[in-house]
């Protein structure tokens, strides 16, 4: 038995077998090495899968040998292996930073819990980009939810449980939502395979259930990932929960769930000319820019950071559906790399938050002030990755804007390359908040003594504003992947 | 050293210049002599460049390729190679003004200044030396933000509104239009590499051609064509040496050196023919509005502030009226006009360290006091209004004959009518300071001249002032070589 032909397996196993453990084993530390090496290792199964796509084409795993469409089908592409490896990836980095974060955030005997649903959630995560079942899918939604459900009610905010409660509510309606729309393509298909369903839709383009199951999808999945106005759940379970939740939570949940809406526009409905029956692309291009615009404006507004870099996700959420409604290569890949890039940048936001949480002991903006003196690495590193929100040449987020412009060009659409660069001006209002209330106010009396952050908590949140920054210099890795995959979702390329 | 290395090495050394300043925190002697080293080395990488420039090498450098076809790349061409010698050269003597000037004022965290100080300047250095649009792009936005700790650097409410003025107009007119500009042309021609004769050659016409322009105009904010000039004086609440070397020749110059670069090499001049009519006129209204402002300001860095407006936006006239003539005076304005400035804000600044004065109607008989300081802010306005022996008349001659030959009447007008001006509010200031006696209250307060080092800087800019004058072949094969003439 090769153990690389089953990297597939294992890159859900590993992480779903170290949950259980981690309850058996009850030990924090034991905990927290079983989910840590877990993850570490998921991380390279990642890795050697990306590059095996990369050498030689997508990767179809019969799970229990059972042959596809019958059996379920692990079904790892250019697109699916680039989320594997950020999910994975960033779940590697935010272990490590838990570990000294819920020391200081939750009760000591809940944290061999909070390891095991880490894991659960990571499994789930991980099972939605590479499982090609439609039902499959759902399952694993339904675990990453669940598990996060818990992870945000751990919080140690008592407003955490209605922020928890408000997610499972709207969680769950999406999910169900999601169901109905996946049960309805079943009936239509007879298939739970997502290749073999988009190869029979074909036939049945203008079929009133295949409709309705698009509706369905899209607005469950929209739900999922905080589509203005389907976003009220997450700027509470972001603000509420553990520092190292929203970090992760921040950085996966949304993209995840992005990439479910890919897979079924375009691996599913794809080419069937739906699209053609209904203005997707126009409804699409509306909510993203009314996400873009309001959600940016609420931001502006509010008084605790953490609340506000949420509002700034859902704003960034608009920017990854905008490159879906172009439809185009040039669009797709603006979607993808800005996925990973808003990934990077906002998780280690919510990391350094979770250090000045830690340090000044709260986030909203009148407890930070001076903190720019205090704590000055913390402080530089979020005005860097608030410069990656606005999009500043040399971080990351400006590369994703880049293609968005261009893929706007590209359709004449030249009025909304100012729409797209005028929201981008929001962003430096939302963020100069914090620079004029760190730089330009002394810390309050109680709070001057306060030092730097520990290494345990600086070191991950740094190698995120790192890699923010290369990924604004070095894009092969991010646009290249986003270009195949982009390619290969449209049918235009190799895949 | 290769002439690659050079350009690598004028980038790494005010950077490495800013690591070493952070490391000598504890000791400012040691910190300030950080600075004065980096830029004499800086200084040195620069003029060693020179030669092979003027000989008709173009060295460049390919740092890393970004996004596929965009590249960080490098490129040192006659425009670039003024600029980064007028940058880097008026670092060393800026240094030296600085050490005085800080220490006069017992000024707080002098660290974190001169360490966005040596930053900026290699974002500076950056912009001079890009060789494509992308690149300046970058540098350009670097070069804002790595400033707005400079223009901040009280921390008081009055300088965090000066601060968002500052960053809103630069931030926002590089958003919003710049950004678009270059991923209009990228879009348009499949590059953004600067080259002679222009990249747009033929592919653009019409309407669109000229909207490009106004989106590279208005985008290069920095060059503060109005309306989106205000951040200028907004930055004014900085230290005097940031005025001096930032506002009056780094990120000024940076704007007006873009725009040149990006007529000349991006539209080409003969391709803007009957395209750029507009900009002669919003340039000419710059010039006069902003004139008029200043013969108003009694703040003398507010006049200065408004001065600069004003003379930024004859280079701009200059390059928009498109005649090779006009647009070597471009170029020459951009070195003649940075000496001049600077040498009047060391001026302010340094009779601010001494007497503590801001406004033009307190400066009644200050010469006799400060000597040196106001013979140098005479030769230093002589210059801004174009009167000889002061480097700023060879500049405005060519620009003037330059809009002679166009048949550009309306333009020489504005200049005409803007050279009045000038003389209207700087002649003032020192008939007041030689000619006037001192008010009553002013024994209160016997002063002499600034610290040493700022004397000695000023002289040597208003030395360089005069010298540009009288010896202006470097700069003029500089700029003649940019439009294609041969070495």
């Amino acid at each position: 038995m090769n153990l690389a032909a089953h990297l597939p397996a294992l890159q859900v196993v590993l992480p779903l077998a170290a949950a259980p453990l981690a309850v058996l084993l009850r030990g924090r530390g034991a905990a927290f090495m079983l989910v840590t090496l877990a993850a570490w290792a998921a991380f390279a199964v990642s890795i050697l899968l990306w590059l095996q796509v990369n050498a030689s084409g997508p990767i179809s795993y019969a799970l229990g040998s059972w042959a596809p469409p019958w059996g379920i089908e692990y079904r790892v592409d250019s697109l699916s292996a680039l989320l594997l490896m950020l999910v994975c990836g960033i779940a590697a980095v935010v272990l490590p930073y838990a570990r000294a974060s819920i020391e200081r955030e939750l009760r000591q005997d809940v944290h061999y819990l909070f390891y095991a649903m880490f894991a659960l959630c990571l499994a789930g995560l991980a099972g939605i980009a590479i499982t090609g079942d439609a039902f499959n899918l759902f399952v694993f939604l339904e675990i990453s939810s669940l598990s996060s459900y818990v992870l945000i009610a751990l919080g140690r905010d008592r407003r955490a449980l209605v922020a928890a409660y408000q997610y499972l509510i709207m969680g769950t309606i999406g999910a169900t939502f999601i169901v109905v729309g996946v049960g309805l393509l079943y009936l239509k298909t007879g298939t739970l395979n997502l290749a073999d369903m988009g190869v029979r839709l074909q036939e049945m383009t203008s079929h009133r259930p295949v409709l309705a199951a698009l509706a369905f999808l899209t607005v469950g999945i929209s739900l999922k990932l905080a589509l203005f106005p389907l976003h009220q759940w997450l700027p509470n379970a972001y603000a509420y929960a553990p520092s190292a939740v929203s970090a992760f939570l921040a950085a996966t949940a949304t993209k995840v769930s992005v990439y479910a809406l890919l897979r079924f526009y375009f691996s599913v409905f794809g080419e069937t000319a739906v699209f053609k029956r209904l203005p997707m692309e126009d409804l699409m291009l509306i909510l993203a820019l009314a996400g873009m615009f309001v959600a940016s404006a609420v931001a502006i507004f509010q008084h605790d950071l953490k609340r506000l870099f949420a509002y700034s996700s859902v704003a960034q959420v608009g920017y990854i559906v905008l490159g879906i409604s172009f439809d185009s290569v040039t669009g797709l890949t603006a979607t993808i790399a800005h996925l990973v890039n808003h990934a990077v940048t906002k998780g280690g936001l919510f990391l350094l938050l979770g250090a000045v949480m830690a340090g000044m002991g709260g986030t909203t903006l009148a407890r930070v002030h001076g903190i720019g003196r205090v704590m000055p690495l913390t402080a530089f590193g979020i005005v860097l990755c608030g410069l990656g929100l606005i999009g500043v040449p040399g971080t990351a987020g400006f590369v994703s804007k880049w293609y968005l412009i261009l893929a706007a060009l590209e359709k004449g659409q030249w009025w909304l390359v100012f729409l797209i660069v005028a929201s981008s001006l929001l962003a430096v209002a939302y963020v100069w908040r914090f620079v004029e209330a760190a730089y330009f106010h002394a810390p309050r009396a109680d709070l001057a003594a306060v030092r730097e952050a520990p290494a345990g908590l600086a070191i991950p949140a740094w190698t995120l504003v790192g890699a923010t920054i290369w990924f604004g210099l070095d894009t092969s890795v991010t646009v290249g992947s986003a270009a195949r995959a982009a390619a290969m979702l449209l049918g235009t390329g190799a895949p | 050293m290769t002439p690659e290395h050079l350009i690598l090495a004028s980038l790494a050394l005010p950077a490495a210049g800013a690591a070493a300043i952070l490391a000598c925190r504890r000791a400012p002697n040691l910190r300030e002599a950080a600075t004065l080293a980096s830029a004499a080395l800086l200084f040195l990488c620069v003029a060693a460049l020179l030669p092979g420039v003027l000989a008709g090498a173009r060295p460049a450098l390919r740092l890393m390729e970004v996004l596929p076809g965009l590249d960080l790349a490098f490129a040192v061409e006659p425009l670039g190679m003024l600029f980064a010698l007028v940058a880097s050269g008026l670092w060393i003597v800026n240094s030296l003004y600085s050490i005085g000037y800080m220490r006069g004022n017992d000024e707080a965290n002098q660290t974190r200044f001169y360490v966005c100080f040596a930053l900026a300047i290699a974002a500076a250095l950056g912009i001079a030396f890009s060789a494509n649009v992308f690149t300046l792009f970058v540098f350009y936005e670097l070069l804002t933000l790595i400033t707005y700790p400079l223009v901040t650097h009280h921390g008081s409410d009055k300088a965090r509104n000066g601060g968002r003025t500052y960053l809103g107009l630069l931030v926002g007119t590089s958003v919003l239009f710049l950004l678009p500009a270059l991923a209009f042309t990228w879009h348009v021609a499949g590059t953004t590499d600067f080259a002679p004769g222009g990249i747009l050659g033929g592919r653009l016409d019409g309407l669109a051609l000229a909207g490009l322009l106004a989106l590279y105009m208005f985008g290069l904010g920095k060059a503060a064509l109005m309306p989106f000039h205000r951040w200028l004086p907004a930055a004014m609440v900085a230290p005097t040496p940031v005025s001096a070397l930032l506002h009056a020749v780094a990120v000024v110059k940076a704007g007006v050196f873009s725009v040149v670069k990006v007529v000349v090499y991006v539209f080409g001049l003969d391709n803007l023919a009957g395209s750029a009519d507009w900009l002669v006129a919003v340039a000419g209204f710059t010039i006069l509005a902003a004139s008029v402002v200043a013969l108003n300001a009694d703040n003398l860095k507010r006049r200065l502030a408004y001065s600069t407006v004003s003379q930024l936006s004859y280079v701009v006239l200059a390059a928009a009226l498109l005649a090779p003539l006009s647009v070597v005076g471009a170029a020459l304005h951009i070195a003649a006009h940075a000496l001049g400035k600077i040498t009047l804000f060391f001026a302010a600044g340094a009779i601010y360290t001494a007497a503590h004065k801001t406004e033009v109607s307190q400066l009644d008989g200050i010469g006799r006091r400060m000597p040196w300081t106001m013979g140098a802010f005479a030769i230093g306005a002589l210059s801004m209004i174009g009167l000889p022996p002061a480097a700023g008349f060879v500049s405005k001659w060519y620009m003037l004959s330059g809009a002679m030959a166009a048949s550009h009447w309306p333009a020489v007008a504005v200049i005409a009518a803007s050279t009045l001006l000038n003389a209207g509010y700087f002649l003032p200031i020192l008939w007041r300071a030689f000619f006037r006696p001192a008010a009553a209250d002013d024994a209160h307060h016997p002063h002499g001249e600034a610290p040493l080092p700022m004397v000695i800087a000023l002289t040597l800019t208003a030395a360089g002032t005069l010298a540009l004058f009288f010896q202006p072949d470097v700069p003029l094969a500089l700029a003649q070589q940019m439009l294609g003439g041969l070495p």
